[in-house]
This record gives C-alpha cells, sequence and structure tokens, in this order.
C-alpha cells in the first residue's frame, strides 16, 4: 500500500495521528506530514484506519 | 378586536431533537430505514430535508462545494448586520474564507500541542475532585465537575478571565436554548460579543502568551476586531458547552452501564476508545447541522432544489448500522473512530483533540476517586436538556 496526502485539503483534525502515530504527523499548522509513505503489516490495518476517520478527505491509500 | 399579536415564541422542538434520554427518538430509526430523505422544520422554523443515514451525513458535510455553510438564516439583532454576525464565526462560512481562518488556528490545536497540555488538565480534573470530595456527598456533577474543568481549560488557553464565568456560562447556556425567543437569544449573542470586544482590546494593548494574544500578536494585520471577536467568541462556547455537556451525560451513560464504567476505569488502555464510543453513543450536538443546496442536486436519489436547506443529524448518523454494529449498544471496547460526533468535512471540529484529551483524562479519573459513584435522585427524574444546540443535563445529583 501507499499511503497519499494532499496537504491543501488537510484541514488538521489530527484524527490521523491519534490513529496511527508510527505513519502520521502533523507540521506546526496541523497539515498532515505523512511519516511512512508504505507501512509495513503491523502499521497497515492503523494507517487503513486513519485513511477511514480523515474528516477532510485529503488522505487516500493506493494499493500496490 | 384586532386580530392578536403572534406572540414571539420559540418554535415546537424538531423532531430530530426529541431524544429519549440517551438515543434519538423512535421514529429516526424508521426514518433512517426509508428511501429519500424526509421532511423537517429547523429550530429557526425552516422547512429542510432531514439527513439521518450516516453515508448521507458523511457525502453532505464533506460537500462544501454542493452544501454551502454560509448565507444560512442568523437570529435578527437590532443594531449589527448578519454579516457582521457570520464574521470570524468560522461554522458559517465556507472556503476560501473558512480556509483562511482556520489555518490560522488549526496550529494551536495540533495532537502535540494538546499532549503538553495533558499534566495541566490533570491537575484541574484533581482539583475539582478534591473539592468534592472535601465537601462530601452529595454533589451535583455539573457544576461540580462538568461544567467546570472544560470553562476553565478554555480559559487558560484562550486567556479569558475565569473569574468572568458565571457571566459567559449564563450567556452561552442562553445563546444555545432553543425555548427562549429568539429575540432573546440574539440580544444575549450581542451581549457576548460585546464582552469579547472588550478582552480582544485589552489583548490588543497588552497582547499576553495565550491564544487571544496569538492572534492579535501573529495575525492582528490579517483580521478585522470583528473577525477577531467572532473567532474567540466561538472557541469560548464551543470550547466548554459541548464537553461539558458529554462530561455530564457520559458520567451517567456510563453508570447506568456499570459493566461499561468498570472496564474504563480499570484498565487505563480503554480512555481513548470509551471517548470515541460515547461520542457516537451521545452526540450531543444534535440540533442538526444545516446547509444550504448550492445548485440541484440530489442525496440518496432524492431532489434537492438549489435553495433547499439540508439538515444532518448526527445522533441518527451515529446509531446507522453502517457505522457499527448494534449502533443502539453502548460498548467502550469498540473501534468507533470513524463516528460524525465532531462533525465531517471541513467543518469538523476544531477542538477535537482537546476535547478528547480532556474527556480521556477526566472519566477515567473521575471513576478512579469514587469507585461506589452513583446518582442520587432516580434515573426517570434526571432531567435531560433536549431544546439545546448541545445536548446534556441540566444538573445531576451523584452520591459515593
Amino acid at each position: 500500500m501507499k499511503i497519499k496526502a494532499d496537504r491543501d485539503v488537510c484541514i488538521g483534525a489530527g484524527n490521523c495521528v491519534l490513529a496511527a502515530e508510527n505513519v502520521f504527523d502533523q507540521d506546526d499548522d496541523a497539515i498532515v506530514v505523512v511519516l511512512v509513505e508504505s507501512p509495513d503489516d503491523e502499521d497497515a490495518e492503523s494507517a487503513r484506519n486513519a485513511v477511514g476517520s480523515c474528516p477532510s478527505g485529503a488522505l487516500s491509500i493506493e494499493e500496490t | 378586536m384586532a386580530s392578536p399579536v403572534t406572540p414571539a415564541q420559540a418554535p415546537v422542538l424538531p423532531l430530530h431533537m426529541r431524544r429519549a434520554r440517551f438515543d434519538p427518538p423512535a421514529e429516526m430509526a424508521r426514518i433512517r430505514e426509508q428511501p429519500g430523505l424526509a421532511g423537517v422544520t429547523t429550530p429557526l422554523g425552516r422547512a429542510a430535508w432531514l439527513v439521518t443515514r450516516y453515508e448521507d451525513a458523511r457525502e453532505v458535510l464533506g460537500d462544501a462545494t454542493r452544501f454551502s455553510s454560509a448565507g444560512l438564516p442568523v437570529i435578527p439583532v437590532p443594531g449589527t448586520t448578519p454579516e457582521e454576525q457570520r464574521s470570524g464565526n468560522l461554522l458559517m462560512l465556507d472556503p476560501p474564507g473558512h480556509t483562511r481562518l482556520r489555518r490560522l488556528l488549526t496550529g494551536e490545536f495540533t495532537v502535540k500541542r494538546i499532549r503538553r497540555l495533558e499534566p495541566r488538565i490533570a491537575e484541574i480534573v484533581a482539583d475539582h475532585l478534591d473539592a468534592m470530595e472535601q465537601a462530601g456527598p452529595p454533589a451535583d456533577l455539573v457544576p461540580d465537575f462538568a461544567l467546570p474543568v472544560p470553562s476553565l481549560v478554555i480559559c487558560e488557553l484562550l486567556g479569558v478571565p475565569y473569574a468572568d464565568r458565571a457571566d459567559f456560562h449564563r450567556r452561552a447556556a442562553q445563546q444555545l436554548d432553543l425555548t427562549r425567543p429568539m429575540e432573546e437569544r440574539g440580544k444575549v449573542a450581542l451581549e457576548s460579543r460585546a464582552y469579547m470586544g472588550e478582552l480582544i482590546d485589552r489583548a490588543v494593548a497588552a497582547p499576553g502568551e495565550d491564544m487571544l494574544g496569538m492572534l492579535v500578536r501573529e495575525h492582528g494585520d490579517d483580521l478585522t476586531r470583528t473577525e477577531l471577536v467572532g473567532i474567540a467568541s466561538l472557541l469560548l462556547i464551543a470550547g466548554h458547552e459541548t464537553t461539558a455537556s458529554m462530561l455530564a451525560i457520559g458520567t451517567l451513560a456510563l453508570l447506568r452501564h456499570p459493566e461499561q464504567a468498570a472496564l474504563l476505569r480499570d484498565d487505563p488502555q480503554v480512555a481513548a476508545p470509551a471517548v470515541e464510543e460515547l461520542m457516537r453513543y451521545l452526540s450531543v450536538v444534535h440540533s442538526g447541522v444545516p446547509r444550504v443546496a448550492t445548485a440541484d442536486t440530489e442525496v440518496a436519489g432524492q431532489a434537492i432544489g438549489a435553495g433547499d436547506v439540508v439538515v444532518v443529524s448526527l445522533p441518527a448518523a451515529d446509531r446507522d448500522r453502517a457505522l457499527v454494529e448494534d449502533p443502539d449498544r453502548l460498548d467502550v471496547g469498540r473501534a468507533a473512530s470513524h463516528h460524525v460526533a465532531f462533525g465531517h468535512g471541513v467543518h469538523h471540529c476544531l477542538g477535537a483533540p482537546l476535547a478528547r484529551m480532556e474527556m480521556a483524562t477526566a472519566f477515567p479519573a473521575l471513576l478512579r476517586r469514587f469507585p461506589t459513584l452513583a446518582p442520587a435522585m432516580p434515573f426517570e427524574d434526571v432531567e435531560f436538556r433536549s431544546a439545546s444546540v448541545v445536548y446534556g443535563l441540566r444538573s445531576l445529583p451523584v452520591t459515593w
């Protein structure tokens, strides 16, 4: 899987950080930063959960 | 005899706000199962489409282009224009104007920033529990715990004098109280803005280290005074009324489900999922989130005309089987984080990380301090506050 984040769409809600701290972070303005573009199996489920809980639609997953 | 003048009375409570204690009204489940959308009357007396399904709620709230937050009617207030009332109120703005203001604030509510507040929040919670313990049972959980904890937190964060709390608590409750005549609510809103205007002027004269000081110092040139007042007024109300309601009604829900309360009390790992589940189960912002269709469109096969008002019931959407199995059961151990109790789309609650931190700290601390905590009145007699934008309890006498 490959995670894509549209930083122009992100509203800084922080749901992704709470769901998958190893995969996502926020910059000083709260906008999403992807720490791991292709999470391993251990983090894959929480990453999917994070994408599902994103309120702005900034996150998507490309299955590879 | 001349025809009588219609008194300025509050409209009948809309269907979606007539709750059965913790639950949405029974009719909502029926409406959710029916195709299309039902019609409903908004608290301001306007005809609207009612969205009750989870996927439909996400569709409407997630599309600010088709469903606008601007242009909704505001309560008429003498001496001010609707534009002034909307100014700085993020809930009444669309992108890109909304984006501009929100981005000035989001940095204050990052997960990291809020985690830094955790020790202070824990201290505020402990102080209020100490006071309850010293006074001894019974206590009223609303004025003794649920309201003052988030109120003090948001005061410190914003830079609002906590000494003024009696007045701003009263004004916030009145502004959100739909049983009050509109003129009165409008007048109170004006008082709130006047109060916040004074605080803004003080911050301009001597900006402090708090959020008002930050806004004035870093964005004073980009924001008008009216915008600053609007932003700060919204943050103050949204910062205490909502979390206060959740702490009170959430505690009652836990006390009615003692096995769930025990899980939360005994296992620190349960705190985060329990907060999400309580948010989902109770969905206290229940007056129906309104949007205006910007063009002819369709939701769930229902034709919607340009200019039609669409109201989203968050409590109904969060009790949809499309979100979780057995949605009417409170299950603090389950993963329910995709709920819409904080909203969805660009208006998703700005303070969500703060609210989550406050609840994840306050609920377990309360249950651990008073393991025998119980309502001090029959459940049937607890007064729920239905006719408010934010659902909650008028009071919750407890003993231990």
